[in-house]
């Protein structure tokens, strides 16, 4: 009978554990031997040695400099310029009556857009070409600035419109996520503190802010391993050659280094995906270090 | 169908100690009569739900037989024993409505004893009637109340006529009124379908109103089995006779000698040819009589008033409880003032045990 | 009253704030559609855009689905959102089943492994994942669709979501089916499936919204343009499409790529909204 129930519940799991071993597990280990076979040639399957060669390769790659120095560029300001903002709009929601489904459905939107297709449309209102010169730069002269191409313009136009777009895309979930936090927090605090006298500014520090302390942490700790994944939101701006528009990201390394005609460099490949790794588990690491001191209610 | 446990024993590895072993059905043999209401009377915790979960097959005994009939069921699957069981929160599937929910035992049913859909709706409402809720069979069990889902849970329990039926507290989750209705109605249709029925039960008035026989267990072991009256009267230990019967049974601290039971420096009533020990003495509420001359002092409390009855509640230096209640007719009269009461007691109303057995003596 | 007129003050405030941000997000809507209604000669002639149009057209739709294969990318997203939905199906209901309702040797440890892929990022194993479809021979022909959907099937967190919801299922209602003669596959069809209805629905959901999107992977698998997905479709019309600068065909497929997903959310919006804020992250 028991040996029978064995038999069953993992007949019932096959599926799932064939799945999940043929494009996960083995992958997974897969992966780790490819970043150490130097030299590996993809149409004949050999290579010429074991050793860190890949990584050695990778980290001298001016284009995976570029990359890293743009991710990291991307993560530091998308991630708090997200979350402040979110926090802000949440709070405004939380305040108000009329309105309030309206407006969270319509913050909703960007989460169930493609986010190639509505990249075209920040695309054509940022870019300046020679038949246009887009609303965004139509705005800027009207306020009495100086034009500037933010597609194939200089390299801080670039990266502002790269940040923008981020921002624009990651909004919801964290709009979403601190609203529902915010309504969560127990109303009877509020109402002891108010009895008490406290003023509005004090009770988002002492009360709300701490009670959804949490939550906030959980956004920003997925709000940088989201950002380090940065990819699609440069190709819908910037287009596939994102090493011609200086735009590339790890993420866009790591597929480069595996579209190419000629079969492709795994090595370079998943040496790369394993530094990504790397990054990210060190910093979401330091992260949940540093937040065991500041965060209350975990 | 008779039901027999033989030498039944069912041990568990604990879940909040590592390594250690509960027993909680402990080497169980009775046999229970064709066509009885049986309530399995205990403490929570006794081991009365496993017990239950034991006959319906859920679980599977560590050692020992079941039959049903002279049938060995013991390694039988739930769904070949033939069982009908009524969960204490119903467990009706509730994205069923009340029919659906009574068919879906019948749809289980294989090969020559499969049903047609007319035949099944027809066993459906004929099994609704006899529980009276034959008007409620679009509803889905959440429009219905705690009172008409317990009913859907017994239909849905018997509609397969089931040769044992059990109900796991099957009152539990009735409100005062709503439970005493309900276990006549139990009585009735335990009665016209004629099917032997267990049910568990922690309060002993539930058990002892309708049950043709109660079996009272803790800790994983029979204490008593028997006619509901014959166990209030004739309890073999300490614990059943504390068990049963509301308000408690008084207990005090006392002992046989001379051919006497004292208590304290009383002889409350002759123990002729019993050998002299230390005992446990347990009196009824309504064995005492209010006697100016009786020969068992107790110090008066109050006197609260019941209508046919009054409660004397007093106290004593050997009682081990916080008061003693006694039931006696109103027509007796108390003084405010009155500081002690004198009773005589009913010899057939006084228990003893011994005081390390807690066994009768 | 000082008190009551600031309150309303920053009541307005408020609203202001809402109000900007609702149009941060909306115009970009708003412009994709404004523009795809334009006439392409008119556009071009705009060295300043227009905010409205007073002429709109709808031949920019036509464009989108003649002079592109839109329809193509379509209909192949659509296979391959509805297969690798309902193959995720077949393959997350039994697992999380297994996990809730069965007792097996290794339970444990094998729900811990599971827990612990979750952690995996989708960069790590794509690598290996495209040698293997290569291999398989998978990114040619018909058989693009094989290796568009296979290694885009499985989903760990939606077995635990799921897993969480059957638990939440009282044992009674197990035990009473077992005590009818009612087989475990029964019992997860007839009574777990549909009382756990509204997280299937929602993974569903997710899942589909997941497809519709996705682009990395069907990236690599594609070669030839005929099994593009609406994400590649879009891409490969930004980058060569309508001669480069037929901006409002552009925009034409863009709405049309949006329009099902937007139509889609404002259906089952709480749903969605409930199951995101349940754990759902951005891809």
């Amino acid at each position: 009978m028991k040996q029978k129930n064995n038999l069953k519940a993992w007949l019932y799991l096959l599926p799932a554990i064939l799945f999940l071993g043929v494009f996960m597990v083995y992958p997974l280990v897969d992966v780790c031997f490819y970043s150490l076979e130097e030299n590996y040639h993809s149409i004949s399957q050999t290579y010429t040695g074991v050793g860190l060669g890949n990584f050695g390769h990778v980290l001298s790659d001016p284009f995976f400099i570029q990359a890293l120095k743009n991710t990291l560029i991307l993560v530091v300001i998308t991630v708090p310029v997200s979350t402040g903002i979110s926090l802000l709009i949440a709070l405004g929601l939380s305040s108000v009556k009329a309105l309030k489904k309206a407006f969270q459905t319509i913050y909703f939107l960007p989460y169930v857009t493609n986010t190639l297709a509505v990249g075209l449309v920040f695309m054509i209102l940022f870019a300046r070409t020679e038949y246009t010169d887009g609303l965004i730069n139509a705005l800027i002269q009207a306020m009495g600035y100086e034009m500037v191409d933010f597609i194939n313009g200089p390299y801080w136009a670039k990266m502002l419109v790269t940040c923008l777009y981020t921002v624009w895309i990651v909004m919801p979930f964290k709009i979403l996520i601190l609203t529902s936090a915010l309504a969560s927090v127990n109303q009877d605090y509020y109402k002891a503190a108010k009895v008490d006298g406290a003023s509005s500014g004090r009770i988002f520090r002492k009360i709300t802010l701490p009670m959804i302390s949490p939550t906030v942490f959980y956004l920003i700790i997925t709000g940088f391993i989201g950002a380090f994944k940065a990819y699609s939101d440069e190709v819908a701006l910037f287009g596939v050659n994102l090493n011609e528009a200086g735009m590339n990201t790890i993420v866009g390394y790591v597929y480069d280094m595996l579209y190419s005609d000629k079969g492709g460099y795994p090595g370079y490949a998943a040496a790369a995906a394993l530094l990504l790794f790397a990054i990210v588990f060190t910093i979401t690491y330091i992260n949940l270090r540093f937040s065991k001191n500041k965060v209350q209610y975990m | 169908m008779k039901v027999v446990l033989e030498n039944l024993t069912k041990q568990f590895l604990s879940r909040q100690k590592k390594g250690e072993i509960v027993t909680a059905v402990n080497n169980f043999n009775f046999e229970i009569p064709d066509g009885q209401l049986i309530g399995l009377l205990g403490p929570s915790g006794c081991g009365k739900s496993t017990t239950l979960n034991l006959i319906s097959g859920l679980e599977t005994p560590t050692t020992g037989k079941i039959y049903f009939g002279d049938e060995d069921v013991t390694n039988l699957p739930p769904e070949e024993r033939g069982v009908g069981l009524v969960f204490q929160n119903y467990a009706l599937y509730p994205h069923l409505t009340v029919e659906e929910n009574i068919i879906f035992p019948l749809q289980n049913l294989k090969g020559a004893q499969k049903m047609t859909k007319e035949a099944m709706h027809q066993k459906a409402v004929e099994t609704a009637k006899l529980v009276q809720i034959d008007g409620l069979m679009e509803r889905k069990p959440k429009e219905l109340s705690g009172g008409q889902q317990q009913r859907v849970a017994i239909a849905r329990a018997l509609v397969k006529i089931p040769k044992v039926l059990l109900l796991d507290e099957p009152l539990s989750n009735l409100d005062a009124r709503l439970r005493l209705q309900t276990r006549e109605e139990l009585r009735r249709i335990q009665r016209e379908t004629g099917v032997t029925t267990i049910f568990v039960t922690h309060d002993q008035e539930e058990a002892m109103s309708i049950s043709d026989l109660i079996i009272v267990m803790k800790d994983g072991v029979v204490h008593q089995i028997g006619k509901p009256q014959e166990v209030y009267d004739e309890p073999v230990n300490l614990f059943v006779a504390q068990f049963l019967g509301t308000p408690q049974i008084n207990v005090f601290e006392g002992e046989i000698r001379d051919g006497k039971v004292w208590i304290g420096e009383e002889a409350v009533l002759d123990a002729q040819g019993r050998e002299d020990r230390k005992v446990w003495v347990g009196i009824r509420p309504e064995g005492f009589i209010p006697d100016e001359n009786g020969p068992f002092t107790c110090r008066m409390d109050r006197v609260e008033v019941m209508g046919r009855d009054v409660s004397v509640v007093s106290t004593h230096d050997k009682m081990t409880g916080k008061s003693i209640r006694s039931i006696v007719s109103a027509e007796n009269k108390f003084r405010p003032d009155q500081t002690e009461v004198r009773f005589s007691l009913k010899p057939y109303k006084v228990f003893l045990f011994d005081r390390e057995s807690e066994e009768r003596v | 009253m000082i008190e009551k007129k600031n309150a309303r003050v920053s009541r307005g405030l408020i609203y202001l704030f809402l109000i900007i941000w609702a149009f941060i997000v909306l115009f970009p809507f708003y412009w994709m559609v404004l523009t795809s209604v334009k006439d392409t000669a008119a556009y071009n002639n705009e060295k300043i855009p227009e905010f409205i149009t007073t002429a709109p057209t709808g031949e920019n739709y036509v464009k989108a689905f003649t002079e592109v294969s839109l329809g193509r990318y379509f209909i192949n997203t659509l296979i391959f959102t509805i297969v690798t939905t309902g193959l995720m199906m077949l393959v997350i209901v039994p697992a999380a089943f297994a996990f809730a309702r069965l007792e097996f040797k290794g339970k444990g440890l094998l729900f811990a492994l599971f827990l612990s892929l979750m952690m995996i990022p989708n960069e790590l194993v794509i690598i290996t994942n495209y040698v293997t479809i290569v291999n398989w021979g998978f990114q040619k022909g018909d058989l693009t669709y094989l290796g568009l959907i296979l290694p885009s099937v499985t989903s760990v967190f939606y077995i635990y979501l799921l897993k969480e919801n059957f638990e939440a299922i009282p044992d009674e209602l197990y035990n009473a089916a077992k005590v009818d003669g009612t087989s475990d596959l029964k019992y997860l069809l007839k009574v777990m499936v549909p009382i756990s209805q509204p997280t299937i629905v929602t993974i569903v959901i997710l899942k589909v919204i997941e497809c519709w999107n996705s682009y990395v992977w069907p990236r690599l698998i594609t070669k030839e343009a005929k099994y593009f997905l609406v994400s590649n479709g879009i891409q490969a019309i930004r980058e060569s499409g309508f001669g480069r600068q037929d901006i409002p065909a552009m925009m034409a497929a863009v709405v049309v790529v949006s329009v099902p997903l937007i139509v889609l959310f404002l259906v089952f919006r709480d749903k969605i909204m409930a199951g995101v804020s349940r754990g759902g992250t951005k891809g």
